[in-house]
């Protein structure tokens, strides 16, 4: 089990060295650029949890040269990325596509934040709301000063 | 036998942390001092026979005992000695004993040093520590027993990834651990509180020292692994928001928030419930990511292994403690009184807003991490959820904490003065502004949102020191008097102006190698050349080299800077024969301005092989060691902090001589 | 209203924990991925033959318009557990007279050729899938990979990696038999 994982680090892990070939790599500095940040979002589907630009696996290099080659043919970014999804599925984007199973997420981020301090504000709008200290009625003040003469000074902190 | 008497350890220090499960809690309702003080007998127990166990096992691991399953299997005779000590918690077992042993550290740290907790409170304090203990022991000794052994005994070990065989990675398990383990006394105080059913101000001082201690390990902990991971893997990154490294950083931004809403409570008496809430939620969380590292529920680069019936149990003791300290908390908590007012611009209401923010953060972190399980169990779709999706949620709301974070010292409590603060940072601000537009200038290219973030980041540190020379007086009086005043003020302030500028410098540091970074892959053969940001690099060749268990190829490359030489790379790609593993090693040129980092592998491509070339990476990262140098400094924060004497100095005792006014002695 | 904000957190414990429930039934494999071809037409692609191999090679249209379900198996010679697999495949082929078509997933045609001539050709076509591109087009991450593909050409079924052991073999079968693949009834 732990050799297990411990195997499937070894094959994953070394491939981590960024694994871009100088021979895939496209002679226009822009398309080259955008094939690297295409490739961060695809995910590796042999690999655990990496990206196609870091993996040193065989389907990822074959998915770097195929998006490279989209991108020659003259296919926006969108369109590559849809082009692998539709062959991969949703699993293969790193970025969660906008889609009905995934407004969740993709709202939570405003959401939480607007929940927080909302139930924030209501908690310190009722706190503000709790009556205020009371004033002592006179017989409590006359008590008060008695104590207080008693013990000469304010015992307290 | 050595295994046997570390595995009868364990039995007994199940059988204390059960005892004191039971009698200090009993004996906190009860009155009875002999069983509350009971405690702190089976607290330094617990640990000493746990301490031994780990002794034990770490014993077999030196001495390579390969009838020991797990030394059979997660190490080897020819590993260096460093690192067969580590392998100790290099697997499940080793590590959750670890985890247990960190668990008796803290429960017997409060027995012996919190002597000015009332009796009562650390009793029961106690009592839960040893819930959680029992819990784990057993969880321990029934699935997952590290003295196992294994019979006939293998020749030898079969474990000796090269790749972890790292100081640094080697320490990481120990300092996570005793960061997010260490969270568990604050747990337990604070389900405590609930028990004894009120929470003031002192009680906010008792825990602040232990939140704080696990707070700045955890930290290190976090970094350590982030720095592991740059220099080791090959390619300048540092984070990756993989569900290991989420579950590890989500404690951190809760226990940020409890520090923060601590010191409200303690100065204010206020935020009260909500404190005991981050406090059990801190916790939960990292018993949340002991169970996703070793359940198998997540596929992550570096989870445990795969084994859902020690899932099942896990959960079983998530149920119970996550499950019953919040019962505990919806009906008791409510019960709480309130505390003390203030007015919307206010120091509590900034460290509220910070409270909301961090929480708001985790919430989304969490949810990001947990949602493609929960939508394959809703719908059956498979998605991922990657670093495009974090860091869009999760920077822009580090970037309005980091605003406010900016501001928050110089509002007083309960009411500021909105003006006053204004006019204080106005000249921070302005100058802000020009350095970021200095920085625009100069460095050109990359995102629209990296000039935000250094504005904001440039804008912490700036105010956070103008704020403490103000309260210094620096450059405004003699420098004697400076002096004077910064030895006055209170360690904790100088806490947090050091940790709040050490965030700052370590944004810079993340903004600058995330957004700035530049890279050249290129095939190379003896005399080539590359440039990269200014400097010129020739590449002279590999040569072969034997190590201690590993052939190398070793690169050189002359770096040169405008025509001077700066310094010469050896970047290895070494292979291990006994492992079969290949591994890179880069080389790093560390300076304040940036790293200089250089790679060589083979070819993937046979042409390019066969015609001697090698693949040359070169990464050059900007403001890099800002991250390492902030991450010291949030450390630092914290140890100063722990050393103020508020912190040992007890709840004062009440003078007893006020005649009527005398207070019931604690 | 305190008291229902303070049950929140508890709520959100118990709805997590029951997910948690479910993610622990052993029968999941957090890694496996779910084909998006299923119920979709056949990728198209048209590979040649594989030199030295004397079937011929294999397209899209070879897929559209059979009599019955067909099965396209990627496989290749470096594939160590494609060897095991073999076997089986040859025997739902001469046994219960399944249509067998091949993708030969990078792999050099004289290694290829070797290993069918050593291991027997069940495979009524073969096409040669130099570059991977083809592999691509289907969404594979590994060889081997099995599809069942109905007689329209729609792809009804994928199984990951090789149809070794009993388990493996039982879930193909009762695939095949519910696309009609089989010659005979399942259980007989």
């Amino acid at each position: 089990m732990i050799r297990t994982l411990f195997l499937i680090i070894m094959l994953g892990l070394p491939g981590v060295a960024n694994a871009v070939e100088p021979d895939e790599m496209l002679s226009d500095p822009n398309l080259e650029a955008r094939a690297r940040e295409i490739s961060k979002e695809l995910r590796c589907v042999v690999c655990q949890n990496q990206d196609i630009d870091s993996s040193n696996a065989g389907v990822a290099r074959d998915l770097r040269l195929l998006v490279r080659e989209r991108l020659v043919a003259g296919d926006s970014d969108t369109e590559v990325i849809d082009f692998v999804r539709a062959r991969y599925g949703d699993f293969v984007l790193f970025k969660p596509p906008f889609k009905p199973q995934t407004y969740a997420l993709w709202i939570a981020p405003f959401a939480l934040p607007a929940a927080a301090f909302l139930i924030g504000g209501i908690l310190l709008w009722r706190a503000r709301r709790r009556p205020s200290v009371e004033a002592l009625s006179e017989e409590e003040e006359a008590l008060v000063a008695k104590v207080l003469a008693r013990h000469g000074r304010g015992g307290g902190k | 036998m050595i295994p046997e008497i570390g595995h009868f350890a364990l039995a007994l220090a199940l059988s204390l942390a059960v005892v004191q499960s039971v009698l200090p809690i009993l004996g906190a309702s009860h009155g009875n001092v002999r069983w509350m003080q009971s405690a702190r007998s089976s607290a330094i127990g617990q640990v000493f026979f746990v301490g031994v166990a780990f002794a034990a096992l770490m014993r077999s691991f030196v001495a390579s005992d390969f009838t020991v399953r797990n030394v059979a299997e997660n190490s080897h005779s020819l590993k260096p000695l460093l690192f067969k000590i580590a392998g100790t918690w290099g697997s499940h077992e080793g590590s959750l004993l670890l985890w247990v042993l960190i668990l008796t550290i803290f429960g017997a740290g409060v027995a012996v040093l919190g002597s000015n907790i009332p009796a009562a409170t650390k009793a029961r304090t106690l009592s839960v520590q040893a819930w959680i203990s029992v819990g784990f022991l057993s969880f321990l000794l029934f699935t997952s027993n590290p003295f196992d052994r294994v019979f006939p005994p293998p020749a030898d070990g079969s474990d000796l990834n090269p790749l972890l065989q790292d100081v640094g990675l080697a320490m990481h398990p120990p300092l996570l651990y005793f960061g997010y383990v260490g969270f568990s006394i604050v747990f337990s105080f604070a389900v405590a509180a609930l028990i004894e059913g009120r929470i003031d101000a002192a009680w906010a001082r008792w825990v602040r020292p232990w939140t704080l201690a696990a707070w700045m390990s955890l930290t290190a902990g976090i970094a350590l692994g982030s720095w592991w991971a740059y220099y080791e893997l090959g390619w300048g990154g540092w984070w990756f928001w993989d569900p290991v490294e989420n579950v590890s950083f989500m404690p951190w931004l809760l226990g940020t928030a409890l520090l923060h809403s601590a010191i409200v409570t303690e100065k204010r008496d206020a935020f009260k419930s909500w404190t005991i809430l981050l406090a059990i939620l801190t916790f939960s969380l990292s018993l949340l990511g002991t169970f996703i590292v070793r359940s198998g529920l997540l596929t992550s680069v570096h989870a445990f292994a795969v084994d859902p019936e020690r899932g099942i149990y896990i959960l079983g003791l998530l149920a119970l403690s996550i499950g019953g300290s919040l019962t505990l908390y919806a009906w008791r908590a409510p019960d709480m009184e309130g505390g003390g007012l203030f007015r919307p611009i206010s120091r509590e209401a900034g460290l509220l807003v910070n409270n909301l923010i961090l929480a708001a953060a985790t919430g989304t972190v969490l949810f990001g991490t947990l949602y493609p399980l929960l939508l394959e169990a809703l719908t059956g779709d498979k998605i991922s959820v990657g670093p495009p999706f974090f860091n869009a949620a999760f920077v822009p709301m580090m970037l309005v904490l980091g605003l406010f974070m900016g501001a928050g010292p110089y509002l007083s409590w309960k009411r500021a003065d909105i003006a006053g603060v204004l006019q204080r940072v106005r000249f921070v601000a302005g100058l802000t502004g020009l350095v970021t537009l200095v920085v625009w200038y100069l460095i050109s290219g990359g995102p629209f949102l990296a000039y935000v973030s250094i504005l904001i980041a440039v804008w912490l540190l700036l105010a956070t020191l103008r704020e403490w020379a103000l309260r210094i007086k620096f450059m405004e009086a003699p420098l004697s008097e400076t002096l004077r005043r910064a030895r006055n003020l209170p360690r904790a302030s100088h806490g947090m102006t050091m940790a709040h500028a050490g965030l700052a410098v370590a944004m810079i540091g993340m903004i600058g190698s995330s957004a700035w970074k530049s890279e050249e892959i290129v095939f190379v053969t003896p005399g080539a050349e590359v440039a990269i940001a200014g400097f010129d690099l020739t590449f002279a060749g590999v040569e072969r080299l034997r190590g201690p268990n590993y052939i190398a190829d070793r690169g050189r490359l002359e770096v040169r800077r405008d025509g001077q030489a700066v310094t010469t790379l050896y970047p290895e790609r070494r292979s291990y024969p006994v492992a079969q593993t290949t591994t890179t090693e880069s080389a790093i040129r560390s300076t304040l301005a940036g790293d200089l980092y250089a790679s060589i592998s083979e070819p993937a491509s046979e042409e390019a092989a066969s015609g001697e070339a090698w693949t040359l990476r070169i990464l050059y990262e900007p403001l890099v060691n800002f991250m390492w140098l902030g991450a010291l400094m949030l450390v630092a924060g914290g140890a100063l902090s722990l050393s103020d004497r508020r912190l040992r100095v007890g709840v004062p005792r009440r003078a007893r001589h006020q005649g009527g006014l005398r207070l019931p002695a604690e | 209203m305190k008291r229902l904000i303070a049950v929140v957190p508890l709520a959100f414990a118990v709805v997590l924990g029951a997910f948690f429930v479910w993610g622990l039934n052993p029968e999941r494999d957090p890694s496996e991925i779910p084909s998006v071809l299923i119920s979709q037409a056949a990728p198209e692609f048209d590979l040649p033959s594989v030199p030295g191999v004397d079937v011929p090679g294999l397209g899209r249209a070879d897929l559209t318009d059979n009599p019955g379900p067909v099965v396209v198996n990627v496989f290749a010679s470096w594939c160590v557990p494609c060897k095991a697999e073999h076997a089986v495949l040859t025997r739902f082929v001469e046994r219960d007279g399944l249509r067998l078509f091949g993708i030969n997933y990078k792999d050099e045609p004289e290694d290829a050729a070797t290993w069918l001539s050593d291991l027997g050709n069940p495979y009524e076509r073969i096409g040669s899938d130099l570059s991977g591109r083809a592999g691509i087009e289907w969404g594979i991450s590994g060889v081997p990979e099995t599809f069942i593909v109905g007689r329209d050409g729609t792809v009804l079924y994928r199984y990951v990696g090789p149809i070794v052991g009993e388990d493996a073999v039982k879930k193909f079968t009762t695939a095949l038999a519910q696309a009609g693949a089989l010659d005979r009834e399942l259980g007989s």
